[in-house]
């Protein structure tokens, strides 16, 4: 089935090259820069944690004591500190945050031994994302895996112990991931709160502590159900590398961590978020993380039919963005969708073309499959039938993450009989098309064959555009998703700081330096419950 | 004239139901269901299918009949009425009786990150076949997108002159909407410049009568197109206009 379309590889080659200078150009800038974030992302990874007496983050009061140390990093003055007083991370911290210790320039006759000193603190802290890492390897090895496509559902009540109760419930119907639906105004903040979220709007805060609830209640569901379950956040908006880093720490599985997603779809700025995913995407490669890019969005902005060839081409920019920050092609869960008009005649041929199109184009990658939205209807039950053709597509074309569609997208989140019944439409439709993929071939210059030949020489088209003109301008001029951003504008940008030459990060060189490889390995549990049930097809 | 639901036979009064009870499946499962509906007031139940969604959970679809029946004309509510009108005669309308540009600014405000309604309503190539506000050639419309709070709102509202402000809300979660939405009639109201504006709202959870109440000039619900809010707003400005 990997190639049951034929595609032109000339065509496949040219959209590479030019991702992979329009990458490089941006990696550039990204080499130049630092941000509040990646500073205090920084601090955390030397085991920062808490917040002062007004619930300011820690790390946040330290970078901003040490503000005009930024551009030669928050790392060396902080390190020298420690040394200074012989106290551990957080207690300089808190020091700091009590007025006691102040943060200044290191001589030159101390550097040395600083830098040293603070490469073998970085060690350390990646070697806790390592430990955590080894964790899940040997959890999914004994609990086991569960068979491919992952069920993927979210949950947003807004209160992390009824998200977990949610959550169970939907492993036990047969979730194999669960995403934590953030509190929608998360992304704007420039630090990250504290502690447990009773009480959110449409969400919960990704907070360390919620992190670490939701993790325990899904091992406590994976060990009864025989597979682990993955947990979902978002590394996303303004504070990425420090999401990403609690994430690590904590045991995520998948992070939605996209190169543009925040500049396109929260105005974040584009400086800010380049240099941003950089050190978020290293962390999550290094603690074994798969990622989500945020493709899948474009379309509910832009039309699906006519701009279905921008997803194509942010997809070869977030690999290349990716792939730069050593994730491995597994770890690249590359987001697509082509929410065409159900209107639209052979709307579910065209959404094959599309689908079928970005399997080939990213082998060996754990596609996420995005569902209908835009188009779902009040009436629930043409609904169902749309996320029934969806899901059919998915298994067709092999995509391997599936987020569900919920029959009622346009009205409510999921209710408890909402993601119990979209999942056993997904389980039904998956088991009852296993096999179907690898009977299939399609009709040479047939009409799905050149739809994804269109899309591909369209998407080649614009990105030897922007590889001409440069992925910022191309942004500013609203190439993707037909949303216009401004360089110099959004949120953020008072955060993106140029670095002196004489800038000290050891984490850089710490996550890249010898870390484990590959996805972790479990036997292929067969399905609980609501899988076997729904293939049978009958009620009780 | 009284009506109930029609299953297959008129006035069998017949209703589909699908709900869960936080009860483990049991045999007793479905006469709990049974019963629960019957306390409802339906008879005739019929529980179509009742299983254990997982060991907690019991998941229901139920058919059953009720006899009560409801007269339309009885109904009475604040529903807007506008005529709607075509994208040539809006144009006009707006030309020949208010003799300048219709001025709106539109957001989806504060904490709600949606920019499907305000783009459905707003962008260029608007929705269902319909053009958006920014394709009118005698509106000058301003979509500001998402996450724009209140004061920003109004604050580009003025510098423009608009006469028009739409505010799309899309999460209603805990309500957060009307929060949001009583928010704004606070701050026009505080800075004396309410009526200055015809103000509509729209989203999934609104309804004229709903907006009327928290102050709004109009509300538009799910499905509503560019036209209709076009028509309501050239109609809204132009009666304005004539009557000051």
């Amino acid at each position: 089935m990997s190639d049951a379309l034929q595609l032109n590889g000339d065509l496949v080659d040219r959209a590479r090259a030019a991702a992979d200078a329009i990458a490089d150009d941006i990696q550039r800038h990204i080499d130049e820069h630092t941000t509040d974030t990646t500073e205090r992302a920084s601090l955390r990874l030397l085991g920062i944690t808490g917040v002062n007496e007004i619930d300011v983050p820690l790390v946040n009061v330290v970078v901003e004591h040490a503000r005009s140390l930024l551009p030669s990093g928050i790392l060396r003055p902080f390190v020298d500190l420690m040394d200074r007083t012989g106290r551990g991370a957080q207690e300089v911290a808190e020091g700091v945050a009590a007025g006691e210790l102040t943060l200044a320039p290191v001589p030159p006759e101390r550097c040395e031994g600083v830098e040293a000193r603070a490469e073998a603190l970085a060690r350390e802290g990646v070697a806790r994302i390592d430990a955590v890492r080894a964790r899940r390897n040997e959890l999914v090895a004994t609990v086991g895996e569960p068979p491919k496509p992952y069920v993927y559902v979210i949950v947003a009540t807004g209160n992390i112990y009824e998200d977990a109760a949610q959550a169970k419930a939907a492993a036990r119907a047969g979730a194999d991931v669960i995403a934590v639906i953030r509190t929608t105004a998360q992304s704007l903040l420039d630090y990250v709160p504290y502690g447990e979220t009773t009480e959110g709007f449409g969400g919960t805060y990704a907070t360390q502590e919620n992190f670490r609830l939701m993790r325990a209640a899904l091992d406590e569901v994976g060990e009864e159900l025989g597979h682990y379950v993955r947990l979902c956040n978002y590394a996303s908006g303004l504070c990425m590398p420090e999401i990403a880093t609690m994430g690590a720490l904590e045991r995520l599985d998948m992070m939605l961590n996209d190169s543009m997603y925040g500049i396109i779809f929260r105005n974040i700025n584009m400086q800010r978020t380049f240099v941003d995913q950089y050190l978020s995407r290293l962390i999550n490669a290094r603690a074994g993380i798969v990622i989500n890019t945020g493709e899948d969005n474009y379309l509910t902005t832009a039309d699906a039919f006519e701009a279905g060839h921008t997803v194509v081409s942010s997809d070869f920019i977030n690999e290349a963005f990716a792939l730069r920050a050593n994730l491995e092609p597994w770890q690249i869960g590359l987001g697509h969708a082509f929410e065409i008009d159900p209107a639209k005649p052979d709307q579910v041929v065209y959404q094959i073309a599309d689908a079928q199109l970005i399997r080939q184009l990213f082998p060996g990658y754990p596609l996420k499959y995005m569902p209908p939205t835009k188009y779902m209807p009040g009436d629930i039950f043409q609904g169902h039938i749309i996320d029934g053709m969806f899901n059919f597509t998915g298994i067709l074309t092999g995509q391997e993450i599936m987020l569900l569609g919920m029959l009622t997208e346009a009205l409510h989140t999921p209710l408890l009989q909402d993601r119990y019944v979209s999942i056993r439409n997904a389980k039904y439709v998956f088991e009852a098309c296993r096999h179907l993929a690898d009977e299939i071939s399609y009709k040479p210059s047939g009409l799905i064959e050149r739809r994804a030949d269109e899309q591909l020489r369209r998407a080649v088209e614009q990105l030897e555009h922007v590889r001409s003109i440069g992925l910022f301008k191309a942004l500013q001029n609203g190439e993707f998703a037909d949303v216009k951003r401004d360089p110099d504008g959004g949120r953020g940008f008072e955060g993106v700081i140029k670095v002196a030459p004489d800038y000290f990060n050891p984490f850089f060189a710490a996550l890249r330096e010898g870390r484990m490889s590959g996805p972790p390995r479990g036997t292929e549990r067969s399905e609980t419950t609501a899988g076997d049930s729904a293939v049978a097809g009958g009620g009780d | 004239m009284l009506i109930r639901p029609y299953g297959d036979t008129r006035d069998d009064g017949v209703i589909q139901f699908s709900f869960t009870l936080p009860m483990p499946y049991s045999v007793k499962a479905a006469d709990v269901g049974k019963q629960f509906l019957e306390k409802l007031g339906f008879h005739t139940v019929g529980i179509a299918e009742c299983r254990a969604m997982d060991p907690e959970y019991t998941f229901f679809v139920a058919y059953a009949r009720t006899d009560v029946g409801i007269d339309p004309d009885e109904v009475k509510g604040d529903y807007l009425e506008v005529e709607e009108m075509d994208f040539a005669a809006i144009n006009a309308l707006i030309k020949e009786r208010l003799g300048r540009k219709l001025g709106v600014v539109g957001a989806a405000i504060e904490s709600d990150a949606h920019t499907v309604g305000i783009d459905a309503i707003m962008n260029m190539k608007g929705f269902a076949g319909n053009y958006g506000l920014e394709r009118y050639p005698e509106m000058d419309a301003l979509n500001m997108g998402s996450q724009i709070p209140c004061a920003q709102l109004l604050r580009t509202a003025l510098e423009r002159d608009a006469d028009a402000i739409l505010v799309s809300q899309i999460v209603t979660q805990k309500n957060i909407h009307v929060q949001h939405l009583t928010q704004l009639i606070e701050l026009l109201e505080a800075e004396g410049v309410r009526e200055r504006f015809v103000l509509v709202v729209g989203g999934p959870r609104i309804n004229n009568a709903f907006a009327k109440e928290l102050g709004y000039d109009a509300g538009f619900g799910p499905r509503t197109t560019p036209l209709e809010v076009a028509s309501f707003l050239a109609q809204e400005v132009v009666r304005r206009h004539e009557e000051a």
